[in-house]
């Protein structure tokens, strides 16, 4: 029965030697020291059950939840396993063969398909999540309440993103001319959560692109990239909302799509494997996919001159998993941070270290991902660098998060946001 | 079969929250970095402090079940492969870094430290820990010392032993020893640290580690040359050695290997070559500078094509890290890769890779070259698929050629990987009988029940063949598989 569920080949599951070398690049194993909760322990258990000679059982779901996805191990492997491809797989299956939790599908199926979905929930949605987290800035209620729920983990809540008062798209024209010459037109996807928590960074996003010489698209009804779908093992969900999105980009002339989220940035240039094998969407997709393009990758390739700043500020910057491990782009953010003001970037230790944050792990595994800011965290210290810079909205939750529970005097933030302020 | 009733005796002694076994923890723990051999074990423990380890052991002796000590599993000679019917004990979570001893030098850790953070540890200090296995971002240096591993640096460092002042170890009896200590010189009774280092965890599990520091060079070129076939390289390195140069690593690659490597790093290796030096030199400055000079007159009168000199320690760290990844970037090409660890003597290097060459093209099968040219230590990697049964047969034919020819000249059948399960059927032919016999005497003196990591290196004879495989349809399925027995 799950052979033909699978949509990988035989292939990419040998190709696993077995050799260990993904072991001190892995998050989780760091954390346990178990094989279980290593890329190649993962592997030999997807073999099994890929092969039928093993049940999906509850450790076997466990253990795929358990792992991040950051994809520090592909990076890692010399042999060239496409682990995310592997565990991605294997969530599918998980989930086509509904052997997932209950509290890890009631929570994914609310939040996933009926509110990340669709625009109009998602936005009605952030509305109440406004007015609950005005009223919870309130110090009174805070404490009165905190009182009442004192064995509730309330610090959860700080995980969530500030929601805006008015998401991006309603603040912003579909169509933004560049400040100078113009020598391209792009697309902006203003995505989903970013659209409705992070509309700051979404506008520094579009000033730094007007600003180096594009017109800037900002389509109406589009929608989430599917990403957060694709990672948790909703592989058709994403498929529909991938749909929509090209359509929807398509009906523009354009030369590139510039995405500012690093997860969406990795979906969007693989939306090709929700779409193996698939003669009516494939080719439209890898025509697609090849006109992304990261933020910082863009602005490098287009051999972008950024602002100057000349002042003591010291600068770090966190790899973002999706950047570096699926979009292998790291020169590139590094190039530009260490142009806008010479002698002051300071490479962080364990730069690609994921911070825990992986799409809505935090939610789901609180405990874990907050063990493994801490040793992003402990890093950042120790640079003692002014701004952290990551390019993906869950590290700089996660990050800043980490920042105000040691009370530090750090500021998190975006690439685009970094720029946008020196100009 | 170990009882339920024993199990829950040992589930006793390293408690409910340290003992694993269901389907996936065995499976977990069914496999090390070896290709092909597999065997699940009937639980895994994670114990917590060196009694709980005492009283196991001596569990395991009146219980009769074995005990496979593991680090991070990746050896490539099937060392921490469990026997059947045996408990695997994990020694990861034991990473902890106990003394430095700025004054005498030495620094004492525990088994599941990595070897690489013991690097980053001692370099930080001025000082140098030198043996520096491929796998060195994930061995621990508890499986170093059990398979007294070597590396990049071993020609002109030595090994593992090399460093080893002392080791604390859970005899097979049961009963804790330390043996060794921080002096330099230390004749007082028999030579015991030493028979436990290369062991293979079957005399002993080490549960602390003193080893010994040296002051760090302080300069370091790296270069990279270049040839156009494999024997003039191999010329090179036997004449560097020879004129009384002595660089830290000599590596050699052939095509296949950098073809791979490159495919992996993007370090803009030249894929087009025959073969591929990496040369290392470190120490004063002033010899590093006339040293690098003269090797590369040698490498240009023995027709190298191009030599390029590493423009910084960042492209020679990378170089170097490339080459320690050779191994598993040849998986790139076929799905199995059965790696050879052959040592020879350093004048007959170009003998043996013209044999090596040979026997590749006799069996047709695919062979990727590398190792530790300098010390003599190469890696002839035989890249296969064990689907394929009449490649794998061939595979297997060529595997036994290369190590009978590098008996016959005189060579070792594993320089740095250990004998474990892949070698031990050449072992005898290469010590001879009365050498075994010796070897089985030590074994069965200090572990008469056969309780540590069993049929390993060799196996006892008449008591059994150890735990291994000894079901019909097991030894059918390991012929099927190629049969390393």
């Amino acid at each position: 029965m799950l052979a033909n569920q699978l949509n990988i080949s035989d292939e990419l599951i040998s190709k696993c030697i077995h050799c260990g070398l993904c072991l001190p690049t892995c998050p989780t194993y760091n954390l346990t020291y178990n094989e279980q909760s290593s890329p190649r322990g993962r592997i030999q258990m997807m073999k099994n059950v890929f092969e039928n000679t093993s049940t999906i059982s509850e450790q076997f779901v466990d253990e795929m939840n358990f792992c991040l996805d950051c994809q520090a191990c592909q990076t890692a492997c010399p042999a060239g396993v496409k682990y995310g491809s592997l565990v991605e797989e294997a969530r599918n299956l998980i989930s086509l063969n509904k052997k997932e939790k209950t509290f890890y599908k009631i929570s994914k199926s609310i939040f996933l398909n009926k509110i990340i979905a669709s625009t109009y929930k998602l936005k009605l949605f952030s509305k109440l999540l406004y007015y609950f987290q005005k009223l919870f800035s309130n110090k009174y209620f805070y404490s009165t309440i905190f009182k009442i729920f004192e064995n509730l983990n309330l610090s959860k809540l700080n995980l969530l993103p500030k929601i805006n008062f008015r998401p991006f798209d309603e603040t912003i024209d579909e169509y933004l001319p560049s400040y100078g010459k113009a020598r391209f037109d792009v697309i902006f996807p203003y995505g989903c959560i970013m659209n409705v928590a992070f509309s700051e960074i979404n506008s520094d996003t579009v000033e730094v692109l007007r600003k180096a010489g594009c017109n800037v698209l900002i389509p109406k009804n589009q929608t989430c990239c599917g990403s957060l779908h694709f990672h948790n093992g909703e592989k058709e969900g994403a498929r529909e909302l991938a749909i929509q999105n090209i359509k929807q980009f398509n009906n523009f002339k354009f030369d590139y799509i510039i995405q500012n989220s690093a997860g969406c940035g990795a979906m969007m240039k693989h939306y090709n494997e929700l779409f193996s094998g698939d003669s009516e969407y494939f080719e439209i997709v890898n025509l697609f996919s090849k006109k992304v393009k990261d933020f910082s990758e863009f602005l490098y390739e287009i051999n972008y001159e950024p602002p100057t700043i000349n002042n003591n500020q010291t600068v770090t910057y966190h790899d973002a998993c999706h950047l570096i491990h699926s979009q292998l782009i790291t020169n590139e953010p590094r190039y530009i941070i260490s142009k806008t003001n010479k002698n002051t970037y300071i490479e962080l230790n364990e730069a690609s270290w994921c911070c825990g944050s992986a799409g809505i792990y935090n939610v789901t595994h609180t405990e874990d991902s907050l063990k493994i800011l801490d040793r992003k965290m402990d890093n950042i210290e120790k640079t003692y660098a002014d701004i952290v810079i990551a390019s993906n909205p869950g590290c700089l939750l996660q990050i800043q998060y980490g920042i105000k529970k040691r009370n530090l005097n750090i500021k998190a933030m975006h690439l685009a946001t970094y720029l946008n302020q020196i100009q | 079969m170990i009882s339920k009733a024993v199990t829950k005796e040992v589930i006793s002694i390293i408690g409910k929250e340290n003992y694993f076994d269901s389907p996936e923890d065995k499976l977990s723990y069914s496999y090390d970095a070896t290709p092909i051999i597999k065997q699940t074990p009937h639980g895994i423990v994670k114990p917590i402090n060196v009694e709980q380890i005492s009283k196991l052991v001596k569990l395991a002796n009146e219980a009769k079940f074995s005990i496979v000590a593991r680090g991070s599993g990746s050896g490539l000679s099937g060392g921490s492969i469990p026997v059947e019917d045996s408990i695997v004990l994990l020694t990861p979570h034991w990473n902890k870094i106990l003394e430095f001893d700025k004054e005498n030098l030495t620094l004492l850790v525990e088994p599941g430290v990595i070897t690489s953070n013991i690097h980053s540890f001692v370099e930080r200090e001025g000082l140098f820990y030198p043996p520096d296995p491929g796998s060195m971002a994930i061995s621990t240096i508890g499986g170093n010392v059990a398979e007294n591993s070597g590396g990049l640096r071993g020609l002109k460092y030595g090994v593992t032993k090399n460093y080893i002042l002392g080791l604390e170890v859970v005899l097979p009896n049961g009963n804790i020893i330390f043996t060794g200590n921080k002096n330099m010189k230390d004749v007082a009774g028999y030579n015991l640290k030493d028979q436990f280092i290369g062991s293979e965890g079957t005399l002993g599990i080490f549960t602390k580690i003193l080893l010994k520091l040296i002051p760090k060079p302080d300069h370091v070129k790296t270069l990279v040359v270049y040839f156009d076939n494999k024997i003039n390289a191999a010329k090179s390195v036997s004449q560097i050695i020879s004129s009384k140069i002595l660089p830290c690593t000599i590596e050699f690659m052939d095509k296949t290997t950098l073809q791979c490597i490159e495919s992996y790093s993007k370090l803009g290796l030249l894929t087009n070559k025959e073969s591929m030096l990496l040369i290392e030199l470190d120490g004063h400055k002033i010899v590093v500078e006339e040293d690098i000079n003269k090797v590369k007159v040698i490498c240009e009168q023995n027709n190298s094509s191009n030599i390029i000199i590493a423009e910084n320690e960042l492209k020679a760290i990378k170089l170097k890290l490339a080459r320690r990844v050779a191994f598993s970037s040849l998986a790139r090409i076929k799905p199995t890769t059965i790696l050879e660890d052959v040592s020879v003597p350093r004048s007959e290097l170009p003998v043996i890779l013209e044999k090596i060459e040979e026997i590749s093209k006799q069996q047709n099968v695919m062979i990727g070259n590398f190792g530790h040219a300098g010390d003599g230590n190469l890696h002839p990697t035989i890249l296969t698929d064990e689907k394929n049964e009449s490649e794998l047969k061939r595979a297997q034919i060529a595997f036994d050629s290369i190590l009978n020819e590098t008996i016959r000249i005189g060579g070792s059948i594993t320089g740095e990987h250990g004998t474990g399960l892949v070698k031990k059927q050449f072992l005898k032919k290469m010590v001879g009988e009365p050498a075994i016999e010796t070897m089985q005497k030590i074994k069965s003196v200090l572990d008469p029940n056969g309780v540590l990591n069993p049929g390993k290196i060799f196996s006892l004879k008449p008591k059994c063949e150890g735990p291994l495989p000894h079901r019909q349809e097991q030894i059918s399925n390991f012929l099927l598989q190629g049969a390393w027995l």
